[in-house]
């Protein structure tokens, strides 16, 4: 048993025999795939939460349609799709300019994949975060003379944070559980590296045993920073029950 | 826009449907079973009851679905037979299928996500009732039965509809360990056809319509549950 056990401790090791390394690197990839999904998906959903509420009816059909399709068709699927429709898009685009076709960077092409589906649920998040805010407090930043971009700055956004950031915490989880899919298109994220470890070695459960608790650290580890960042953001409010 | 793919290929998307209708059943039926009792676990188990339940949510919902079904189809499936006899058993040709490895992996993700939903809709039942219950003199067993539980699962019942279509949206994922849903036969027509946005785009119109098949069933049977508001 203590041989077995050196060996799995072995196979684990960062050095190159073990593959501790390549899983951390992917976790390393993981963390940094979903956050710049998650900081693309805040900037459409703020975009889309705000159309939606601009009363334009035009904007709002369109930002109702990206909302809907998105929330409703199954992630693998989207992430597989806009995969294909993204590059071959990009191509298009380049041929039509007189550009040589490029490579889509497998990273670039994740983040916007999972950015774009993010941006659907960060509308909806966002959309009722704002419609939470006591319309008096607009409207006294309005009686203040402030412009659009200092009212959101000053009013808007220290306002809705506190309603919209455990939405956010979940979008967040589900962006990092979803960026494992972005394997299936062949960006070598812990999934990806995961798979890879264990098909050279054989020793799938333990790879993905570990690569499972890679992922349960960052929940956890990002759940305790959102209790931090809830705190920071209530602060003033009078606690509830 | 090609859609003439679809004449040779319509038996292929049946039978992918059906796997994909199957998986939702399966892991949503025995997920649900799975759930109530960690949701009575976590409510009104003992110290180690609670503690146990509390940890199989959080590992099912902290890790994502895809790698809790290479867990079990790379991981378990390459350690199943070294067990002695199993070969020969009759099972094995159940226990050889990545359709029996998704089945499974899918119930019991679905179980840790349900056990949430459950755990706060028991929470939320009223306590006069519950209080009721004893006072009339029903055993805790019967108490569950009739009162606890039926309540949670009429307060649950929105949620729960919402659950089932996350659900179906994640059984694309079983073809990645070789099980022949819609999504697998999507992919199939690609490699044949060469064909990529149109057989996605057929596909995606059958999960809609499985979606909306959920809500109807739903709202059939919020329906049936007579409320006073």
């Amino acid at each position: 048993m203590a041989t077995a056990q050196q060996g799995i401790l072995d196979l684990l090791s960062p050095s190159p025999p073990g593959w501790g390394g390549v899983l951390l690197a992917g976790a390393v990839s993981t963390v940094a795939i979903s956050a710049c999904a998650f900081a693309v998906g805040l900037l459409l959903g703020t975009g889309g939460a705000l159309g939606k509420l601009s009363g334009n009816p035009v904007l709002r059909l369109l930002i109702d349609l990206y909302t809907t399709v998105i929330r409703a068709v199954p992630e693998l699927i989207l992430i597989v799709g806009l995969y294909y429709a993204g590059t071959d898009g990009v191509n298009r685009l380049l041929a039509a300019l007189d550009l040589p076709p490029v490579e889509v960077n497998g990273f670039v092409a994740g983040v916007a994949v999972l950015g774009f589906v993010q941006g659907a649920y960060m509308t909806e998040v966002l959309r009722g975060a704002i419609l939470a805010i006591p319309l008096g407090q607009i409207e006294a930043a309005k009686a203040f003379g402030m412009g659009p971009v200092l009212r959101f700055r000053r009013v808007l956004l220290p306002a809705l944070l506190p309603n919209a950031l455990p939405g956010l915490a979940n979008l967040w989880m589900s962006v990092t559980k979803d960026s494992a899919l972005v394997a299936v298109v062949g960006y070598q994220e812990l999934a990806l590296a995961t798979r890879l470890a264990g098909a050279s070695t054989k020793h799938y459960f333990v790879f993905f045993l570990a690569s499972a608790l890679l992922y349960l650290a960052i929940t956890l580890v990002s759940n305790v920073a959102f209790k931090l960042i809830e705190s920071r953001v209530r602060r003033g409010q009078p606690r509830l029950a | 826009m090609n859609f003439t793919w679809i004449s040779s290929y319509w038996a292929l998307l049946l039978t992918g449907a059906w796997q994909t209708v199957s998986l939702l059943v399966i892991s949503v039926t025995f997920g649900f079973v799975i759930a109530i009792g960690l949701a009575f676990a976590q409510v009104s188990g003992g110290r180690i009851t609670k503690l146990l339940a509390r940890g199989y949510c959080t590992f099912f919902r902290g890790t994502p679905l895809l790698i809790q079904l290479w867990l079990l189809y790379y991981g378990v499936g390459s350690l199943l037979p070294m067990i002695p006899g199993i070969r020969q058993s009759l099972l094995w040709p159940v226990l050889r299928e990545g359709f029996f490895f998704a089945s499974v992996s899918f119930t019991l993700n679905y179980a840790a996500y349900e056990a949430e939903v459950l755990r706060g809709a028991l929470l939320a039942v009223p306590k006069g009732e519950l209080e009721a219950g004893r006072a009339f003199g029903l055993s805790p067993w019967k108490l569950i039965r009739r009162i606890w539980l039926p309540r949670a699962i009429r307060i649950a019942l929105p949620t729960i509809a919402g659950e089932i279509v996350m659900q179906l949206k994640a059984t694309p994922l079983a073809f990645t360990v070789t099980v022949m849903d819609l999504y697998a036969v999507a992919n199939k027509v690609r490699q044949d056809t060469l064909l990529v946005y149109e057989p996605l785009i057929v596909v995606t119109l059958f999960y809609l319509a499985l979606t909306a098949v959920i809500a109807r069933v739903f709202r059939g049977l919020e329906a049936q549950v007579p409320v006073r508001r």
